[in-house]
């Protein structure tokens, strides 16, 4: 070892605080980015099933880039797509709009398999009790479908709080880049990283297990 | 020649096997009847040593199952067994799910090992299914496919554990009429069966469990004529 | 309705020098793929058939794969290790982070397949005097394989694209390339246009190869 470890010299408290607001502010474009994309996703998961031509024509093929290309590199196009449209977006509007759309892309495919999962039978069986196409979406297809598919969403949604890193490239603060920013002054990146970690592992940890947990428990009823 | 001594069986606290005293002579069809949970298919897995047990003995042909060092493997080639889940191993092909111990336990070359497959598998009406998936085939022809992977080691023993329950009536009657096939052949067999009909006219003796222990045995004839316990009076009662 | 000039030239100019880093990049994930698939084998087993330290240990790993970012562990094999004298390489970086992350996710899926196989397979086996080994070389293991192939295939799709990270910390492959050819000439939108198109064709390759494999080996 070259030089010896020297725990906490250069890192004061005040210094925690500006990485917990960090983490605010990852928690809020992610927050931000799933809502809208979650919305956006579902509608598309329903129009891929509804499988009209033009939507497995052109929404289909579309998604798939956004799952087929690096988010980072999908953020560093629209970055710089923007300004040549005449937007002027900042790195944290910039940021929420490719998270949501990425995000979208994911749960459209969530959301089909769903409703597939529901199954033709249970479907007729409501619509043969009379209930109308959006009574039998209300109250069977998205309750029954939505169980079937909550966990693989929490997935989803975790993938896109820890990818939400990546709009530090874009020079938006969010945990990472704090971190980054804190190294290159206190020269303490294991310390400042193992914080940044725990930062993360207590966002993502709890969910991903309450998820595990509910899924075990609706495959066994 | 199967002989068990004085066999005790535990899962823990519960005692299912209570004291076994019993003898199957080469050529015999033994079939073990009684109620769901009164150790007659516990006794199949004490038999060719896949549950171990806590007391008494098990000797096939003179050879301890139990004892420390005893060749389980060796030991289990004359053992064959077929489940009430008939087991077939879903990636193999039917020609293959045969063929693959012979091959790998006994050590044959692939042909010898294939032909031998073809050959049992005839045997149980399944010539036509060789290059087949077994999920494409019915529950009795998977079955049946398990009875053939199982004489493909040349047993001189086999062991049926519920080997019907699983199946939907109407497949009920094809693995039936084979096991009638074995035993005419003159293997020795112990089936643990629901099956009264087979039990009675297929079988030399019947065995009737209740409560982990062997309550009665003895020719159809004495068990479903004039039964001795009021037990097994009351079993054969219920399920005819 | 735009002000902005277009300029090609200078990416089609570049293009092999792009496709040779995707290849690169094809080679540290593929790295990556198989010693993440190695490790998570034997994190799986663990998990599934030990107890105390090595439990522990296999476990922390597979949490802290799954609920930190891999741009996270990158830094962490970057720098963090720096504070303790240890300098990796950027190659070195990428790859340790990626079979990390992938070994993480890994261990999870073949946890999930080994559960899956009946515990009758392995009784049927050894009922016909195969041993242990036998057993589950033969008969467990080949059944885990098609159950796990399809999210091996996922996350090898993953490994490529988390692979861009590598700009990040200095890595040449394709990201890093284009991030170093775009600061030059200033086409930071050809460029990444550019390269989003490669790693759509590089992921398309890789499922289309996918597809084939799983026809020739799995007929049941």
């Amino acid at each position: 070892m070259s030089q010896p470890i020297s725990f906490f010299s250069g890192f004061q408290p005040s210094d925690l605080l500006f990485l917990a607001e960090a983490a605010w502010r990852t928690l809020l474009i992610s927050g931000l980015a799933i809502s809208i994309g979650t919305f956006f996703g579902i509608i598309f998961g329903w129009l891929l099933y509804e499988g009209r031509i033009w939507a497995s024509l052109t929404l289909a093929p579309v998604l798939d880039i956004f799952r087929s290309v690096p988010l980072i590199i999908q953020l560093v196009l629209f970055y710089n797509f923007a300004p040549i449209l005449g937007l002027n977006l900042d790195p944290f509007a910039s940021g929420v709009v490719i998270l949501a759309i990425y995000t979208a892309a994911l749960v459209a495919n969530v959301a089909r398999g769903g409703i597939e999962a529901v199954g033709q039978p249970m479907r007729r069986a409501a619509r043969s009790l009379g209930m109308s196409y959006w009574q039998d979406l209300r109250y069977v297809a998205l309750p029954i479908g939505g169980r079937a598919v909550f966990p693989a969403w929490v997935g989803v949604a975790l993938g896109v709080m820890k990818d939400s890193a990546l709009v530090s490239v874009l020079g938006y603060v969010e945990l990472l880049k704090a971190s980054q920013i804190l190294i290159t002054r206190t020269q303490e990146p294991f310390l400042i990283l193992s914080i940044a970690g725990a930062f993360y592992f207590a966002l993502s940890y709890p969910i991903s297990r309450y998820a595990a947990r509910l899924e075990q428990r609706w495959a066994h009823a | 020649m199967i002989e068990i001594r004085g066999l005790q069986k535990y899962f823990g606290a519960l005692h299912v096997l209570k004291g076994i005293d019993l003898d199957v002579e080469k050529g015999e069809v033994l079939s073990v009847i009684g109620a769901s949970g009164s150790g007659k298919s516990t006794l199949l897995y004490c038999i060719n040593g896949l549950e171990e047990i806590q007391g008494g003995q098990v000797e096939v042909d003179g050879q301890n199952v139990h004892a420390k060092g005893a060749d389980l493997n060796k030991l289990r080639q004359k053992l064959g067994m077929v489940f009430q889940q008939w087991n077939s191993f879903p990636h193999l092909t039917v020609q293959e799910n045969v063929a693959l111990a012979p091959r790998i336990v006994r050590g044959l070359d692939r042909k010898a090992a294939d032909e031998i497959a073809e050959r049992q598998l005839a045997h149980v009406g399944l010539g036509d299914k060789l290059r087949v998936y077994p999920g494409a085939l019915s529950g009795g022809q998977q079955q049946r496919l398990a009875i053939a992977r199982a004489l493909a080691m040349e047993p001189d023993y086999m062991l049926f554990d519920e080997a019907t329950s699983a199946l939907d009536p109407e497949l009920v009657g094809e693995v039936l009429e084979t096991m009638r096939m074995l035993a005419e052949e003159g293997m020795t067999m112990i089936c643990v069966t629901h099956e009264m009909g087979f039990a009675r006219d297929v079988s030399d003796r019947v065995a009737f469990f209740h409560q982990g222990v062997m309550e009665e045995i003895g020719p159809p004839s004495q068990i479903f004529g004039e039964a001795q316990s009021p037990h097994t009076r009351g079993f054969l009662a219920n399920v005819r | 309705m735009f002000d902005y000039n277009f300029h090609w030239r200078p990416v089609m100019r570049d293009l092999p020098d792009l496709i040779e880093a995707g290849l690169l990049t094809l080679q540290v994930a593929s790295l990556a793929m198989i010693l993440g698939i190695l490790i998570a084998l034997g994190l799986a087993l663990i998990r599934l058939n030990m107890r105390g330290p090595l439990n522990w240990i296999a476990t922390t790993w597979v949490e802290f794969a799954r609920n930190t970012p891999a741009l996270f562990q990158l830094f962490f094999f970057g720098f963090g290790l720096g504070a303790f004298g240890l300098h990796l390489s950027p190659y070195a970086i990428v790859l340790a982070g990626l079979t990390f992350n992938c070994a993480g996710y890994l261990a999870e899926n073949f946890r999930g397949g080994f559960q899956a196989i009946p515990e009758t397979q392995m009784r049927a086996a050894r009922s016909l005097g195969m041993t242990a080994t036998q057993a589950y070389l033969r008969i467990v293991i080949p059944q885990v394989l098609r159950i796990v192939y399809h999210p091996v295939t996922n996350q090898m799709v993953w490994a490529v694209l988390m692979s861009s990270l590598g700009m990040l910390v200095g890595f040449r492959e394709l990201s890093g390339e284009t991030q170093f050819f775009a600061s030059r000439t200033f086409r930071i939108f050809e460029y990444f246009a550019v390269t989003a198109v490669i790693y759509y064709v590089i992921v398309k390759i890789i499922l289309g190869a996918s597809r084939l494999l799983a026809s020739r080996l799995f007929r049941y």
